[in-house]
């Protein structure tokens, strides 16, 4: 079971760092997703796998796993949550803007004052 | 304590000026009058002790393991300096009252001057070096403020610019000095370092040390070749000038070479470093001066040219020197500060600063030409007056001196820097105050108001007075501060007019007659020097500037060419090698705690899990079937918390799962549906190495920790559940009571992305966005039936229902697998799923929900239920049980965190709502449809079929 966690953990790593290396921006968020998932389960899994054992305090359970990974996981997955929704967002109001969903912007060659000016127009 | 409070006071007291000013300007000016004075009065308090030869200290700890505390301690020398500052400061204050026409803005002037004032005394008293330096950066700084006050003068930004980087870039050459010295003797505090300084200058580091801390000194200290500065810095307001640039800021470096005499001077390095560069500052100082036709321009290179001859006096290293270079300071900070508020008020009155459009002011500003004349005399060093005196004692240790082993040398160059003193100095007097009238001043020149020459006038005096009764009038302090100067050593000499014919006297006469001379003969060493170069150290300043500026920005644009692929590459990368390095230093076999059976359901979910993930790079080119894939696996992920006895986690898991994929479906309704394929066989290779190594890396990792036993801090919480949180799902409990504040900080966090999501996308209705939207075709077939029956008559049979389950969900939250988190969720579901069946607009018309609202009282009632806590006197969101019997219901358990995860359910409906409500709002702009008028697209009370 721990074995296949961990290589699970390791699968969703791997494709999410590889998504994450892509040109355009969906792409991105969904890399971003799958290392969500796989931050999470990771540290979950610091606190050690139980099966049938949740930390719900019973008369008759004799043992509980872990409770404070998860509820640490619990905020951690809201906040990814939170996370993705912006990073989608901000993927698409950029697509809006520019008309193309590339992860990149074009390197001004002026002063950081104009570059903050050249924002500024580009906004407006 | 009172001892802080000095310190403090001017910090204290800058808050006000910026308020006072309110209330006019005379308000203002003598608010900032009275918190000097105060912190002034409080230092005076001190003096008893202080000339009794004791030590005042106070403070406390503050970092003590990075031995950073805040020690301030009051000795003859702290005493003098803060003295010279708040004293000064004073006169100032009453100055600048007058000086500051009606347009600048007055508040802001005495905020800056206050902290800069607090800044000065905080170095002066500070026992701690590393608190020192902190005090030694804000004087960087508030002085920045202070030269560029007037904003719009260019030279006046330039000159603050200029300021700040020379003395700042010193400041952190200084940091590292200082780091190095309290590594030597192995500690921070000024009190042990004075004591240790034979093992200073033992060490192989004194020389490092020595040369780092110099580099501050003598950048703040305006010491050649870092003296071209303080010129430019003239651009300030001449009460600034007059309080920085003669008495204060530029004593800091003097201060600290005083400060530290004890500890670092008397090795040869100290005596060539600093009595060298001093010496040359002086020559160089005097020499331009004589040259400059800006009255401020000559009293600053006469103020670099005196701060050298003080350098040079610490840098003799004897104790009769130091002496010395006291008693200058003081006198210094009396003629130079009364000059340059007569700078300043001839400037005020005549229009002009420039001496050759001056001349002739003797009867017409009668006040300010005597002045004037006294202060200059003593800065020339003319008896009577206290200049003579402490240039007497310079001339008569640098005669005793021998340089490089050639005894005449100093001397001859000290007596040649003193020749040009005088020639300034008279320069000062003779081409602005006599000569003919003329009928050409910008404005016709009279005396200032009292108010503006009574300051000075004070300095003045004591110009006169030191100068007559040096033994009475300075004495007992110059003794007191040469003591702590030297660390205790008692001398032999008085304060005296008249020493007999000593070669010093003899110097001074030189200097007397030749620069006399130089100044009846000026148009022809003018015309000399003229014809000699003139290096422009501002045009070399900018260059230098300019150059880095050119290699930062190669190096940015280099390094950043905007491209996130590659800032994730590198930061992959680089944790990669982390990780890669910890592997190999560090035991990684796996370890022998007793594994679980693999089940074939597991098995299976593995399965779907990896063959999803490989499905998904393979596939993301076609978008929506990634986005399902990856949808896939957030499935077997919350499958996997089921399995693993963490419910509360797959509740979670699952309803953000459905929210995410809504979300991230409205946002792919505008993105293109295909990802095009990158270029390039070796970009594929090296991410896809990138991404197998991190997925090595972190694989072995987690399995490196799951196959370990581990001690965890959760017997607590599984203890204290129920009897401390009131509640029996552990996780739950955690997050609302005991790790309550985590969880707040956790909404607030969802609720500004929601609202950062709502700002993001409400600009798209503007500009380039929203052309763009209005030139939307939809690039997919639209369904012909939009809003299906089915999908709208079950919905709604679903809403109360799903409410239902909602409110169950919350209830049961603290007992019971739920809570506000997944309530909170699958109530944003029940109500998406209405915007889903019947269309945005219908919907809207009909919910009427306030979303950004309920973040807000979400967030509000969270915090309520912590304050509540305050209320009766515990800790922020402590938790409370309430018991009480209700008829026919029976006995009911109320926490008080029951009312905190209401809070948490608001905003995470709040949040999730306000995110889909309006990417769907974008939707419904795009395609610009009209609102419909029924639930679905069919009227089912129309019976079509029958007429057909």
């Amino acid at each position: 079971m721990e074995f296949l966690l961990a290589s699970a953990v390791g699968v969703m790593t791997a494709a999410g760092v590889y998504l994450l290396l892509r040109a355009r921006t969906f792409t991105v968020v969904l890399g971003l997703t799958l290392l969500s998932y796989a931050t999470n389960v990771f540290l979950f899994a610091m606190g050690r796998l139980a099966i049938d054992r949740p930390p719900v305090i019973a008369a008759d359970a004799s043992a509980y796993s872990d409770p404070l990974p998860q509820a640490l996981v619990l905020t951690a997955i809201v906040i990814s949550f939170g996370m993705t929704a912006v990073a989608v967002v901000m993927a698409l109001r950029s697509f809006l803007e520019s008309g193309d969903d590339l992860g990149a912007m074009t390197p001004s060659s002026g002063t950081p004052a104009q570059m903050v000016a050249e924002v500024g127009e580009s906004s407006r | 304590m009172s001892l802080v409070l000095i310190v403090l006071l001017p910090f204290i007291g800058a808050l006000f000026p910026a308020l006072m000013i309110r209330a006019g300007r005379n308000a203002c000016a003598t608010t900032t009058f009275i918190a000097s004075l105060l912190a002034f009065v409080l230092l005076l308090s001190h003096a008893p002790a202080v000339f009794r030869g004791e030590v005042v200290q106070a403070g406390w700890d503050w970092l003590p393991a990075l031995g950073l505390n805040i020690n301030f301690f009051l000795d003859g020398l702290g005493f003098f300096f803060a003295g010279l500052i708040l004293g000064i400061g004073l006169l100032i204050i009453v100055y600048a009252r007058f000086y500051l026409s009606k347009d600048d803005p007055m508040g802001s002037f005495y905020t800056y001057l206050l902290l800069f004032q607090g800044a000065m005394v905080g170095i002066v008293l500070s026992d701690n070096i590393l608190l020192l330096l902190i005090f030694w950066e804000l004087t960087s700084l508030s002085s920045f403020l202070l030269i560029g006050y007037w904003k719009h003068l260019p030279a006046g930004r330039q000159g603050a610019r200029m300021a700040l980087t020379v003395t700042g870039a010193g400041g952190l050459a200084m940091i590292a000095g200082m780091l190095i010295l309290g590594e030597i003797v192995g500690s921070y505090d000024l009190s042990v370092i004075l004591q240790n300084g034979e093992l200073i200058q033992a060490s192989p580091l004194y020389l490092p040390a020595l040369v780092l801390i110099l580099a501050g000194c003598f950048t703040k200290s305006a010491q050649f070749p870092f003296h071209f500065w303080l010129p430019h810095a003239m651009a300030a307001p001449t009460p600034v000038s007059a309080y920085l640039h003669s008495a204060t800021m530029v004593k800091a470096g003097l201060f600290l070479m005083a400060r530290m005499w004890p500890a670092l001077a008397g090795t040869d390095a100290w005596f060539y470093i600093v009595a060298t560069t001093g010496l040359i500052t002086m020559l160089i100082g005097a020499f331009i001066a004589l040259f400059k036709d800006d009255l401020k321009g000559l009293l600053a290179f006469s103020t670099v040219s005196h701060l050298g001859l003080v350098t040079m006096l610490l840098g003799l290293g004897t104790p009769m020197a130091a002496t010395a270079a006291v008693f200058h300071i003081l006198n210094h900070a009396t003629f130079k500060a009364a000059l340059f508020m007569n700078a300043g008020i001839v400037d005020h009155e005549a229009g002009t600063r420039d001496i050759k459009r001056l001349g002739g002011l003797l009867h017409l500003m009668p006040v300010t030409a005597t002045l004037a004349m006294v202060a200059a005399a003593s800065m020339a060093g003319f008896p009577p007056l206290n200049g003579f005196l402490s240039k007497e004692m310079m001339l008569h240790e640098v005669a005793d001196t021998t340089w490089g082993g050639q005894g005449w040398l100093m001397g001859l160059l000290a007596t040649i820097a003193a020749c040009f003193s005088v020639a300034y100095s008279l320069r000062y007097i003779v081409h602005v105050f006599f000569g003919p009238q003329r009928t050409d001043y910008p404005h016709p020149p009279h005396d200032p108001p009292a108010g503006m020459w009574l300051p000075s006038a004070l300095l003045v005096v004591l110009v006169v007075l030191i100068g007559l009764f040096p033994d009475t009038v300075a004495g007992p302090l110059v003794a007191v501060v040469a003591r702590a100067v030297t660390g205790g050593e008692v001398l032999d000499y008085h304060l005296a007019m008249w020493h007999g014919f000593t070669p010093a006297l003899g110097m001074s006469a030189i200097a007397v007659v030749v620069g006399a001379l130089l100044l009846m003969r000026y148009r022809t060493v003018r015309a000399v020097w003229q014809a000699g170069p003139h290096p422009e150290a501002k045009a070399g300043f900018e260059a230098v500037i300019g150059g880095l500026v050119t290699t930062a920005r190669e190096l940015i644009h280099g390094m950043h060419n905007g491209s996130l692929q590659r800032y994730l590459g590198v930061m992959i990368a680089a944790m990669l090698a982390l990780g890669v390095s910890a592997y190999f230093s560090s035991p990684s076999a796996p370890g022998s705690r007793e594994l679980l059976p693999a089940t074939p359901v597991a098995v299976a979910a593995w399965l779907l899990l990896v063959g999803a993930c490989v499905s998904v790079v393979l596939q993301h080119h076609q978008r929506l079937q990634a986005l399902l894939t990856v949808g896939v696996v957030g499935l077997m992920v919350s499958i996997g918390f089921v399995y693993l006895s963490a419910p509360d986690l797959a509740l979670t898991q699952i309803s953000v799962e459905v929210v995410t994929v809504i979300l991230m479906l409205l946002a792919l309704n505008f993105l293109p549906k295909h990802t095009p394929a990158e270029p390039g066989r070796g970009r594929h290779l090296r991410d896809g190495l990138l991404a197998v190594g991190a997925g090595l890396g972190v694989g072995a990792a987690a399995w490196a920790v799951l196959t370990r036993d581990a001690e965890t801090l959760s017997g607590y919480y599984l203890e204290q559940s129920v009897p401390g949180g009131g509640g029996t799902n552990v996780v739950n409990v955690i997050l609302v009571d005991f790790r309550g504040f985590d969880t707040f900080g956790e909404i607030v966090v969802l609720g500004v992305a929601a609202l950062a999501i709502f700002a993001l996308l409400d600009g798209a209705l503007h500009g380039a966005a929203a052309r763009r939207i209005a030139g939307w075709v939809p690039d997919q077939p639209r369904a012909a039936d939009r809003h299906p029956m089915m999908l709208a008559v079950a919905t709604r049979v679903m809403l109360p229902l799903a409410l239902m389950v909602g409110f169950y969900i919350f209830l049961r939250g603290h007992n019971v697998p739920g809570g506000g988190f997944i309530a909170g969720l699958v109530v944003a579901i029940a109500l998406i799923v209405q915007y889903m069946a019947s269309g945005f607009g219908w919907a809207a018309q009909r919910m009427k929900l306030d979303y950004h609202g309920m973040i807000g009282w979400g967030v509000l009632i969270a915090a309520m239920t912590g304050l509540g806590a305050w209320v009766v006197g515990h800790p922020f969101l402590t938790s409370t049980m309430w018991h009480f019997e209700l008829p026919l219901i029976g006995e009911i358990h109320v926490a008080s965190a029951m009312f905190f995860d209401t809070g948490v359910f608001l905003v995470v409906v709040g949040a999730t709502m306000l995110a889909l409500a309006n990417l769907s709002r974008l939707g419904r702009r795009a395609e610009s449809l009209p609102v419909n008028a029924g639930p679905m697209d069919v009227d089912p009370s129309l019976d079509r079929t029958v007429e057909n």
